[in-house]
């Protein structure tokens, strides 16, 4: 692994980004429309209490749908099996992307909190940072787990299948419908397993209260390691040998 | 064994350095399949492959072995130029090399056109401007003329001639016969089977006939 190829491979795939104007625009005005959306239908309470970890979610979404959809396009056209038969580390494929849809989760994050907190009046006790913080490791999460799941999916339509078999059970456990605290044992025992818990547990602490503590970052923490996992998972899973 | 099938038993034989060899045979015949073998993209379920006195697909080869898929493996979103250049920096290829290759294929000019713009031909010559990037030492190329206009098919085989002549060895698959007549070797193969391997003269030769396609056809039906 080299550090060069890897920005090499990170600056392609923004470079490809460029290219494609309405992607980009999806990425970045989707979210803020839902945040919106949610700001109009919301008490400013409920805005609160609902917006907040949305927020977190959002990105990982978006993330999680583009980069297993982009790997995947990778491996049909061929410029996959290209790569791998050159001198790249698996490594560098892997974290080429995680840096590029990073580096576009970094600007989602900024875009969609600094219009749901300046425009939509989303009431944030904790430090703006906090909040950008964890957007962004949510949306490098989502990066990782679509780098992961692309290797097993053999079309894009089976790509874009994970999201509701991945994503949506997280969506429904992670506290946001029922507290989990309240949970079933052995539901709130699984969440206790699913990373986006502890993504909206971090986001919920920036929302609730002004100074961070331990858990913050420990949730934080917990996040960004399913993160590596996710990342490790996905050049581990690359084979350069295919049948 | 690809998809689960055996697509190659007990194929045996060794590609001379420093010429062109000719990998012939109908579609399905197993052409793709031996080209991933030897550069080391395939399963292989049995036997060896060796290629520079080294296993296929070891890192070293990396850099010494350059691989043109039969579809253009290049990026549709990006331009000429960023597609070489990408490719140019993941070889370590020195960055004049660039202009290089793509006035080799013939695109000057269309540095910045968005290779999904362009027509099939002008796409697969992108694909082959990657693979001429640095010095390969080997070129293994899956039908690298096909939808090509006569001309630029004609300046290509030239080129390979000329590149087999500074010692480089290729190995290029086709299906269609009259490109037999370019290459110093062949290898005929029919069902994962390799009927021949020879020169073209050596074949035409043992076959007793004027062309390859005649050598073929003698070749699949058993006549002497």
């Amino acid at each position: 692994m080299t550090a060069t190829r890897t920005v090499v491979t990170a600056r392609r795939v923004v470079q490809q980004l460029q290219h494609d104007h309405r992607t980009v625009a999806l990425i970045l005005v989707v979210p803020c429309v839902l945040m919106g959306l949610l700001a109009w239908m919301l008490s400013d309470a409920d805005f609160n209490q609902y917006g907040a970890p949305l927020l977190g979610i959002f990105p990982l979404i978006v993330m999680f749908l583009t980069t297993s959809v982009a790997t995947l396009r990778e491996r049909e056209s061929g410029t996959l099996e290209r790569l791998l038969s050159m001198p790249i580390a698996k490594a560098d494929f892997v974290l080429g992307y995680a840096l590029a849809f990073g580096l576009l989760g970094v600007v989602q994050a900024l875009v969609v909190s600094g219009l749901s907190v300046g425009v939509f009046g989303l009431d944030v006790a904790g430090p703006t940072w906090a909040l950008i913080v964890v957007a962004v490791v949510d949306a490098l999460l989502g990066t990782a787990l679509g780098l992961f799941v692309s290797a097993f999916a053999k079309t894009e339509f089976q790509a874009v299948q994970f999201m509701p078999a991945l994503i949506l059970p997280q969506l429904l456990l992670c506290g946001i419908i029922v507290p989990r605290d309240e949970l079933p044992t052995a539901l709130r025992l699984l969440s206790n397993v699913l990373p986006m818990s502890y993504a909206v547990d971090a986001m919920t602490e920036v929302m609730t209260s002004a100074s961070m503590s331990s858990d913050f970052w420990l949730n934080v923490g917990v996040v960004a390691l399913f993160m590596a996992v996710g990342l490790a998972l996905g050049a581990g899973t690359l084979r350069r040998r295919t049948d | 064994m690809r998809g689960g099938v055996t697509v190659l038993p007990g194929l045996n034989a060794q590609v001379a350095a420093g010429r062109v060899t000719g990998l012939l045979g109908p579609s399905g015949s197993g052409k793709t399949t031996l080209i991933r073998s030897i550069v080391g993209v395939q399963q292989v379920a049995g036997g060896t492959v060796t290629v520079l006195g080294l296993p296929a697909g070891t890192p070293e080869l990396r850099s010494r072995v350059a691989y043109v898929t039969q579809d253009a493996s290049v990026y549709s979103d990006l331009t000429v130029a960023q597609n070489v250049s990408y490719f140019a920096r993941i070889l370590g290829a020195p960055a004049n090399d660039v202009d290089r290759v793509i006035h080799e294929v013939g695109l000057d000019g269309r540095e910045g056109d968005r290779v999904g713009r362009l027509s099939g031909g002008e796409r697969s010559r992108v694909s082959l401007a990657v693979a001429l990037l640095g010095t390969p030492e080997v070129l293994v190329l899956d039908e690298p003329t096909v939808g090509l206009d006569p001309v630029l098919r004609r300046d290509l085989w030239q080129m390979f001639g000329e590149l087999a002549a500074k010692g480089l060895t290729l190995l290029i698959s086709s299906h269609v016969m009259d490109e037999a007549s370019r290459c110093d070797d062949l290898m005929l193969m029919r069902d994962g089977r390799l009927l021949a391997h020879d020169s073209v003269a050596g074949i035409l030769a043992a076959t007793g006939t004027d062309d390859i396609e005649s050598a073929f056809l003698s070749l699949v039906e058993g006549k002497p």
